[in-house]
């Protein structure tokens, strides 16, 4: 059956502006993965919620052009012996989050890849490369730079790389396990800080889930800060990679002008919002502190200064034939695999995938704001750069406008813990991709269960594919260009 | 390549050696004179994210930018613990990331400081002690200076620096 009717059998779910959900039986259970897929959507996330009783569900959340369709399939108990058919045939994504959701569930799919994901106390074995002078690189967990931990297997013919296996989940903490032991109003402090540099898009969505359960609506001027703060991480994280791409290009030029950048805009954000990193400040109802009109303005102008040094700087980097040629053809992933591996947010647009959920399901005031969505086909480093220098401006553009126009009225208002079993589900466009956020309520202003997804989980199996024919010291710079979150996915 | 240099001319020297605010200025210089005094070269720093969130990470990541110019206060950050005079360590200690860092901690050559930067590496922060994390750094390995913060701002970073290089009165 097309998506639309099954879109049209789905009820409503509290939270992000379009989500809605549907029980299926296990007879429907990939029907709804192959049709989705037909329509063009992609699996966006997916768990399993166990009780301790041992009965089960296995949920998957697909982005489509019509919303977000949140497929719960029930399970029997019965321990090992129950098994839901897997979605990796249909969604090549789904193979790491259902090996992941074993591991922290116990249930298992029918995908016939096992291998553990987060659990690291099973023996993981990599995918071994036999050829005449194929040999194995072994880099990681910790890395020669200040960067979070991950194992990368190259298997290499000279410096020609022939296969990457990542292996992650290092910095796996028992996340979702942690939510459950704090009030559902306590919760966004611990869903900033899923990945710290996605802070604000977490505990956004977070927020916009449980608010929707509550049935509490933001007030304007609330709605507008936290877009401020959204592009602010985005153009600071931004900032951030240009700079590091320089350098990682030999370029150290760059990086010392964009940290520079970053470290002006950081000091503009600590001196309108006391603090440079903007966690805790999505706060249930609201934001946590209010912004004068006059640290407004003094933010807006920085904002401003900021853009204008970023296009003076991208036409030196345009310039530079070093750097143009480091970056054009590295790390190139086709549009036609980005649309298989459903490669989501800035990598994907810089792969033809034209999805931001600032356009796509708008939540206030982003429906006001008409977001230019940035698309390069390209696929490669260079691409990568490109969408980031333009949606470096796209934030300097919408920041300037909402700081200009602040609605008068309450920054916060209180929210009361929804009720047991509410169901909510929360999609926010953050710097790297879109977030989601889906949170379950249980008794006396508990939470039952939470699941935070990154969109790193889908982009990470794409770089594997984006440095097969580089050579191993390109990799540093094609990393850096997807420049995805460990702790995000590692939960 | 005109452009560059013109840019690079126009923006000048950043670095917030004097005049700069007072606080930033006083670790400068506590910095510079206990590196020349104690080690007679610059600092080497291996950083080892043992289960962090990645915001201490960004706040690393900004003590090499022209403000706070960490290279011109004598300090290095190094590929290999082999090569370091302090660990700088972050997040939580995950069970999954136990064993390196105790791999990380044997590399270092002695005597080696630790320092466990930010409300993780301080007390566990908000994860605590479950069954996936063990919690503060100082459960897992030796640690001379905790930083609070979350994250801890650069010059709060440096001053745990300092603090760890200073002899304890
Ligand atoms: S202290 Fe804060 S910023 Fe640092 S790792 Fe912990 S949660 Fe993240």
């Amino acid at each position: 059956m097309p998506l639309r009717r099954w879109w049209e059998h789905a009820q409503k779910i509290a939270g992000a502006s379009s989500v809605r959900g549907l029980g299926v039986g296990a007879e429907h259970w990939l029907q709804v993965a192959s049709d989705v897929a037909d329509a063009g959507g992609l699996l966006h996330t997916l768990w399993v919620n166990r009780e301790p009783a041992g009965d089960a569900a296995v949920y998957g959340a697909y982005l489509t052009e019509l919303g977000v369709l949140v497929a719960e399939l029930a399970l029997p108990a019965g321990g090992e012996s129950v098994y839901y058919p897997g979605l990796e045939d249909i969604f090549p994504a789904a193979s790491r989050l259902q090996r992941a959701a074993f591991d922290l569930s116990g249930v298992r799919s029918g995908d016939p890849d096992r291998r553990p994901w987060l659990n690291h106390d099973r023996p993981y074995e990599f995918v071994r490369v036999d050829g005449e002078g194929v040999h194995e690189i072994g880099v990681g967990p910790v890395h020669a730079g200040t960067i979070e931990p991950g194992h990368f297997r190259f298997s290499v013919v000279g410096e020609k790389v022939l296969r990457l296996e990542e292996h992650l989940g290092y910095v796996h903490k028992g996340l979702e396990q942690r939510f459950t032991q704090l009030p559902i109003l306590q919760g966004h402090r611990l869903a900033s800080r899923v990945s710290g540099d996605s802070a604000i898009a977490f505990s956004w969505a977070y927020c916009q889930a449980l608010e929707g359960m509550s049935g509490r609506a933001l007030p304007p001027r609330a709605a507008w800060l936290r877009a401020v703060c959204l592009e602010l991480e985005r153009l600071a994280n931004h900032l951030g990679d240009l700079g590091a791409l320089g350098n990682d290009a030999g370029f150290a030029f760059g990086l010392a002008q964009f940290s520079r950048l970053k470290e002006d805009l950081l000091r503009a954000v600590s001196a309108a919002f006391g603090r440079r990193y903007l966690f805790d400040i999505v706060v249930p109802g609201g934001v946590a502190v209010d912004v004068s009109s006059q640290a407004a303005r003094a933010l807006a102008e920085v904002v401003r200064t900021v853009c204008a040094e970023i296009i003076e700087l991208r036409g030196i980097y345009d310039e530079h034939e070093g750097v143009r040629d480091r970056f054009t053809g590295a790390g190139c992933l086709a549009p036609e695999l980005a649309a298989r591996l459903g490669v989501l947010g800035l990598a994907g647009r810089a792969s033809g995938q034209a999805r931001d959920a600032r356009v796509d399901l708008p939540c206030a005031p982003y429906t006001e704001l008409a977001v230019a969505k940035i698309v390069q086909q390209g696929g490669d480093v260079a691409a990568r750069v490109a969408v980031r220098f333009e949606e470096a401006q796209e934030s300097g553009r919408l920041l300037r406008r909402l700081l200009a126009a602040l609605p008068e009225g309450e920054h916060a208002v209180t929210v009361d813990a929804p009720a047991a079993d509410a169901f909510g589900v929360g999609l926010i466009e953050g710097w790297r991709g879109p977030v989601l956020v889906a949170l379950q309520a249980g008794p006396a202003g508990s939470i039952r269960r939470c699941h935070p997804h990154d969109p790193s989980w889908q982009n990470w199996p794409a770089l594997e594919y984006a440095i097969l024919g580089n050579i191993v010291p390109d990799f540093p710079l094609i990393n850096k260009s997807f420049n995805l979150s460990y702790s995000g996915v590692d939960l | 390549m005109l452009k560059t240099l013109r840019k690079i001319a126009s923006i000048g020297l950043v670095s917030e050696l004097p005049p700069g605010p007072d606080e930033l200025l006083r670790v400068r210089r506590a910095l510079d004179d206990r590196i020349a005094a104690v080690l007679g070269r610059a600092l080497c720093i291996r950083h080892v994210d043992a289960g962090s969130c990645n915001g201490c990470e960004l706040e690393i990541q900004s003590l090499s930018n022209p403000y706070y110019n960490l290279e011109g206060c004598n300090i290095r950050f190094v590929a290999s613990p082999r090569h370091a005079d302090l660990l700088l360590v972050t997040g939580p200690v995950v069970k999954n990331m136990e064993a390196a860092l105790k791999r990380v901690y044997a590399a270092a050559p002695d005597p080696k400081l630790v320092v466990a930067l930010g409300d993780c590496g301080c007390t566990g922060g908000i994860l605590g002690e479950c069954p996936a994390s063990l919690g503060r750094v100082s459960n897992v390995i030796p640690v001379d200076v905790a930083v609070p913060g979350c994250p801890p701002s650069p010059v709060r970073i440096l001053q745990g620096i300092v603090t760890a290089i200073s002899p304890p009165v």
